[in-house]
């Protein structure tokens, strides 16, 4: 039988969701959908790499944040909105990971592979379409996470270092265990 | 013994970006191929269109770094055309070399451009002096990689009897079953690694999780692998499952397990061995990999030869399945 991913490695754990934005998501939707917007004009040969998935919703479920992500990489009509956890819209594929590990995906400094033989990022649905869109985000020329950062200046890079550093320190105690 | 010769570190490159990343990293050459059945690494969104091969050997020519062009499955029969399309295409934008593994597609190499090099694919699976004699008098082949079965010993002795280059795969995916030969991802999914470039197309994979948390890994019709909630997962190829077989009890790796090569050890043996190419494998990975695995083996290669004791960085978080082997280099008892 299969379910909705629930794994022993990635739950929320007992305090909660340790990244839970202050945001409620009606005011966090405009503002991701600008960053979705500004990263699709600044690569936009990125979309051939979708291929014919460039039509499909991916829902990407940090499993320590309380809402998930919802992101259609069509050029033609990009969606990139946040969604409750209660009932995940449909979806072709659902990748799910602790966000931390999530955003050094974006930043180009984690191995995809790498996460899902740990075990720490999960796939389930259409692989190839998760494929195509890992290769497309691995193949722009700054790293997402940078991007993004860069939008909202300094305080934006600001958090990006304090996120990159949680990231690294994660990652020490995971290889100290 | 001889003066050492350094061998060129060959860094694999599946987008443009992981082709910067390893020339940033100090690859001596990258290998890389088209987004067609002329690459056996034929998988969606990964590879190159005519325009990136383009700018992508101008970037690694400026850096000083070579480009190799995988053109390394066999053309099934009417349609070599392909094939020598991709060889006019690649002579023409200036690549250093084009990896082959079909006879025909070396003789159309050898009799349109005499001055582009040939080196043998692993495909070819060569390995005996007569075979690899045979490909260097017949096409002009200057360089063979070697099936990852071979000990250092028998690698040191092919050395002393051919008339060219030899490269060895010193890290990443260890799915060696003869290669070229293997054919059991056809039965499962109707496509060949060695026609259609691909193993274990990303279509024809499912992963399903069940609630007590561990996942099954589903090719094709069939579950090849199911691991529980805290083990290490593998690739989806037929190779690397877990079977139930009458000489043991329980899920069985029949073939091999989830493991990569790591040779970082065995590198002064295989550079004393007159080695000449060390070769990486990975064109499915992401440029984090890239980065990281291509920068170890800078270091590592270039501490051996200032006579240092190499500093060989864990990348044991990289492999898969978190285990590594030396594999056939080291011994062939190395499961
Ligand atoms: S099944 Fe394994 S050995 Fe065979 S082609 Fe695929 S990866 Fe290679």
């Amino acid at each position: 039988m299969t379910s909705e991913p629930q794994s022993s490695r990635l739950g929320a754990g007992p305090g909660g969701f340790p990244f839970a934005p202050p945001l409620p998501l009606f005011l966090l939707n405009p503002i991701l959908k600008r960053i979705v917007h500004r990263i699709a004009v600044q690569n936009p040969d990125m979309f051939d790499r979708l291929g014919p998935h460039r039509h499909a919703y991916f829902l990407i479920d940090p499993v320590d944040i309380p809402f998930m992500l919802y992101l259609r990489p069509d050029p033609e009509a990009l969606d990139f909105r946040a969604v409750g956890r209660r009932n995940p819209p449909p979806h072709a594929a659902r990748i799910s990971g602790k966000f931390l590990d999530l955003l050094t995906l974006m930043d180009t400094e984690q191995d995809g592979d790498a996460l899902f033989f740990s075990r720490d990022l999960i796939v389930t649905g259409d692989t190839e379409a998760v494929v195509c869109l890992r290769n497309a985000l691995d193949d722009v020329d700054d790293p997402i996470a940078e991007s993004v950062a860069d939008m909202f200046g300094p305080p934006g890079r600001a958090a990006l270092n304090a996120l990159r550093r949680a990231a690294e320190n994660a990652q020490k105690r995971k290889g100290a265990k | 013994m001889n003066a050492m010769v350094k061998p060129e570190l060959i860094c694999p490159a599946g987008t443009p970006a992981a082709l910067r990343s390893a020339v940033d990293a100090g690859a001596d050459a990258v290998y890389c191929g088209y987004q067609n059945a002329t690459n056996a690494r034929n998988f969606v969104g990964l590879n190159f269109t005519p325009e990136e091969m383009e700018k992508s050997i101008r970037y690694a020519h400026d850096g000083g770094t070579k480009v190799l062009i995988t053109l390394n499955t066999f053309p099934p029969a009417g349609k070599v055309e392909l094939w020598k399309e991709m060889v006019d295409l690649s002579a023409r934008l200036g690549a250093d070399a084009c990896i082959v593994a079909d006879i025909a597609v070396a003789a159309y190499i050898r009799d349109t451009y005499p001055d582009l090099r040939i080196h043998l694919s692993v495909q070819a699976a060569a390995s005996s002096p007569e075979a690899i004699e045979y490909y260097v008098r017949e096409f002009g082949v200057k360089r063979v990689v070697l099936p990852r079965i071979m000990t250092v010993s028998e690698i040191r002795g092919l050395l002393k009897e051919i008339p060219c280059e030899v490269e060895t795969f010193i890290f990443g995916n260890h799915g060696l079953m003869v290669e070229g030969r293997c054919s059991l991802t056809n039965y499962v999914t109707g496509q060949s690694t060695n026609m259609d470039g691909a193993c274990s197309p990303a279509a024809c994979v499912k992963y399903e999780r069940a609630d007590d948390g561990s996942m099954s890994t589903i090719l094709g019709d069939y579950m090849i692998d199911r691991f529980g909630p805290e083990e290490t997962a593998g690739y989806p190829t037929i190779c690397k499952g877990r079977y139930k077989c009458d000489a043991r009890d329980g899920g069985y790796y029949a073939f091999e397990e989830p493991i990569s090569l790591n040779a970082s050890t065995m590198l002064p043996d295989l550079i004393n061995a007159g080695v000449h190419a060390f070769k990486i494998e990975g064109r499915q990975r992401s440029r984090a990999y890239v980065k990281k695995v291509v920068a170890a083996f800078r270091e590592a290669v270039d501490s051996i030869m200032a006579g240092q004791e190499p500093k060989l960085a864990d990348l044991v978080a990289l492999t898969e399945g978190q285990k590594q082997t030396e594999g056939a280099l080291k011994t062939k008892k190395w499961r």
